[in-house]
């Protein structure tokens, strides 16, 4: 078996380094990179934005692309929040705690070498998981019926929408509302066109690009827009020969790193925990065994290396599941799932004995892109320091013309740039509301296939809706509701009788705060 | 007793989510919902506007049980009526202009206008940071990206 995964691998080096799909790679980190330091733009963003461009390019190049953008994003999302103190992205609240010390001190660039060092650490372990895990999750997903994926895909969606940040209550509301908008559109069987309100242009569905770019566009500038502080860029003097950190650093690092990695791909295996909480706990953990434990906070180098290794790991395991059972555990998996539906590729466990250029070239091109980072941010980081000056009333007006022509593009169409500012209205409303849209996507994205598959089930179990618990036909099915059950009541038993004090700390940290407070 | 109720916000989030949910439970009943085993185009949507409907009312629980937070409003401290005006008007001038007149007046327009959105921009700013837009922007997607969005149209 080690055999087979080596050959195809060997065979996905040989996709991703072809001429066209490397080029392609090196312009999504490039350009993911470099949005993604912006002040303000988190991945979602950037890949939202994005997303339009990759239309026109073969499906192996716009994947790569496509998630070359991710990685890039959030590296630059890394390089803003050590630097600024501003986490665009949650995960990346914790990088904050001791980053923004550590710039203070001057080691500000120490802390940004460190973290690419723990990114590629943490990635090349998350991908050796994907190439072997992937596989073994396939033979066994290939034997599900219609009623197991369904209960895999509530047990999904669940673990999705509650586990994220937020009142898991909101998160479920969401998530049904993205059920909701994913069954907008012509019944797939019938053809009975539903909730369409008699629009023709809304019979195909709704268009992922413009969902996207109306709830993390439009909704998240209606949130922003003269509310981020002036950037303070006092700190950022970063040149290229300041990244190389000192010997002892990185002797600190190291366990750290490889903690943070463990962590992070442990998080990965349980559905719905994704790169938040993953940071969280190794950050956690790495204060637990310290021997200096208050010092953390004022500017310690692990405390900036675990948290991001065990993110970059968790993020490459996400990959698996979104990849090998077509299941994304949050909303960006949500959205490169998206991308490869508007290919025409059908999502699930046949994917990797259908596309395995795809599969495979993804999995190389993680390495080569790791690399390309690498390689990247050390010429260049002096540019990007000078991008985070940009101020955000320049930002946004110019992203809401990418929006406009990305939603444009996508079919050619002015009624999709009006589906995009009802729904960016709709999402601002929702975030007013303590709501947290990201969800809505998971939802949308598996609503059809968690539909068809439904139906299938109760067809073939002759209306039976005790199908999905019954032990001795379906017992893996059984063992999904199992867990989705067991998920609701540990939730339940830990909010009833909580640590108070520990969730809202949590909660208030976990936010993307685009407004955290520049200390002075 | 009423009045804090008001003020709560899962006081809206619970009823709105409750609304939606009857008004799709509703709504979908108008389909054929069909049996359990022949399910028609009705029968996923009503079970998820019954779900939401139950979720809406839980979340409307919640606002009951809970007390009133410090500092809980539902519309930010400082109103960004300008902001939001100006974010929604500039893709709606997109459309507009798009329509009528091509891509770089579209282009210009959006990117103008949403732009005095910012409490600190100035026209001139705003008007210089709209072409600085425009002429890289229709360039890369009209010349580069072949997007068939003229540049200038006639469109009455």
């Amino acid at each position: 078996m080690v055999t087979t995964a080596l050959t195809d691998l060997w065979f996905g080096f040989g996709v991703a380094l072809e001429p066209h799909n490397l080029m392609w790679c090196f312009i999504g980190v490039l350009v993911g990179n470099m949005v993604g330091v912006l002040p303000g733009m988190g991945p979602l963003a950037t890949i939202s934005i994005l997303l339009p461009l990759t239309f026109g390019i073969p499906p192996v190049g716009a994947i790569l692309m496509l998630s070359g953008v991710f990685y890039g994003a959030q590296y630059g999302g890394a390089i803003c929040s050590i630097l600024l103190n501003l986490p665009c992205h949650p995960p990346h609240a914790v990088t904050c705690l001791d980053g923004f010390p550590l710039t203070k001190q001057g080691r500000g660039g120490a802390a940004l070498g460190i973290t690419v060092i723990s990114s590629f650490v943490g990635a090349s372990w998350g991908i050796t998981e994907m190439i072997f895990l992937a596989p073994v999750l396939v033979t066994v997903a290939l034997k599900f019926g219609p009623a197991e994926i369904c209960s895999l895909m509530l047990l999904g969606l669940l673990a999705g929408s509650t586990l994220a940040r937020g009142s898991p209550l909101k998160g479920v509301a969401m998530t049904v509302c993205g059920l909701l908008i994913g069954i907008v559109g012509s019944d797939i069987e019938t053809g009975t066109p539903r909730f369409t309100f008699g629009i023709p242009n809304l019979f195909d569905g709704v268009e992922i690009v413009a969902l996207a770019l109306g709830l993390f566009g439009i909704a998240e500038f209606m949130k922003s827009v003269n509310q981020l502080s002036e950037v303070d860029t006092k700190y950022t003097k970063v040149t290229f020969k300041d990244l190389r950190p000192t010997k002892d650093e990185l002797r600190r690092s190291w366990g750290a790193m490889f903690r943070g990695t463990i962590i992070g791909s442990l998080c990965a295996l349980i559905p719905g925990t994704g790169p938040t909480i993953a940071s969280f706990i190794s950050y956690a953990t790495e204060k637990k065994i310290s021997k200096t434990p208050e010092l953390f906070g004022t500017g310690m180098i692990e405390g900036v290396a675990c948290p991001e290794a065990s993110t970059h790991s968790s993020v490459q395991g996400d990959f698996i599941p979104t990849m090998s059972l077509g299941i994304p555990g949050d909303a960006v998996m949500a959205l490169i799932l998206g991308a490869l539906m508007i290919q025409g590729i059908v999502p699930g466990p046949q994917l990797i004995s259908e596309h395995p250029d795809i599969f495979w070239g993804l999995v190389a091109s993680f390495w080569i892109g790791n690399i390309m980072l690498v390689v990247l941010n050390v010429p260049m980081i002096g540019l990007w320091v000078k991008l985070l000056a940009i101020p955000y009333k320049y930002l946004y007006p110019s992203a809401l013309f990418f929006v406009c022509i990305g939603v444009y593009s996508t079919g050619n169409d002015m009624f999709q740039v009006g589906e995009t500012i009802v729904i960016g209205l709709i999402g601002y409303v929702l975030l007013l509301l303590d709501f947290h849209p990201a969800p809505i996507l998971l939802g949308f994205v598996l609503g059809p296939r968690f539909e068809e598959n439904f139906r299938r089930a109760m067809l073939i179990s002759r209306g039976d809706s005790l199908v999905f618990i019954d032990i001795k036909d379906h017992p893996i099915s059984a063992f999904f509701i199992f867990l989705a059950v067991l998920l609701i009541v540990v939730q339940l038993y830990v909010r009833l009788r909580k640590p108070k004090a520990l969730i809202p700390e949590l909660e208030m940290n976990a936010k993307p705060n685009n407004i955290a407070p520049v200390e002075p | 007793m009423f009045q804090t109720l008001l003020r709560k916000r899962d006081f809206y989030s619970g009823g709105l989510m409750t609304m939606l949910g009857a008004g799709v439970t509703l709504d979908s009943s108008t389909y054929d919902v069909g049996s359990l085993t022949h399910m028609g185009p009705g029968m996923f949507p009503l079970m998820l506007g019954v779900v939401l409907t139950f979720i809406g009312v839980l979340i409307f629980g919640t606002a009951l049980v809970t007390p009133l937070g410090e500092d809980e409003h539902i519309l930010p401290r400082q109103k960004e009526w300008r902001g939001w005006f100006c974010i929604i008007a500039g893709p709606v001038l997109f459309i507009i202009f798009g329509h009528y007149f091509g891509m770089a007046p579209a282009t210009f327009m959006c990117v103008f206008v949403s732009a005095l959105g910012d409490r600190t921009s100035t026209l001139l700013g705003s008007i210089l940071l709209g072409l600085a837009i425009t002429i890289p922007g229709c360039a890369l997607f009209s010349l580069v990206l072949h997007l068939p969005f003229p540049i200038f149209r006639w469109g009455f």
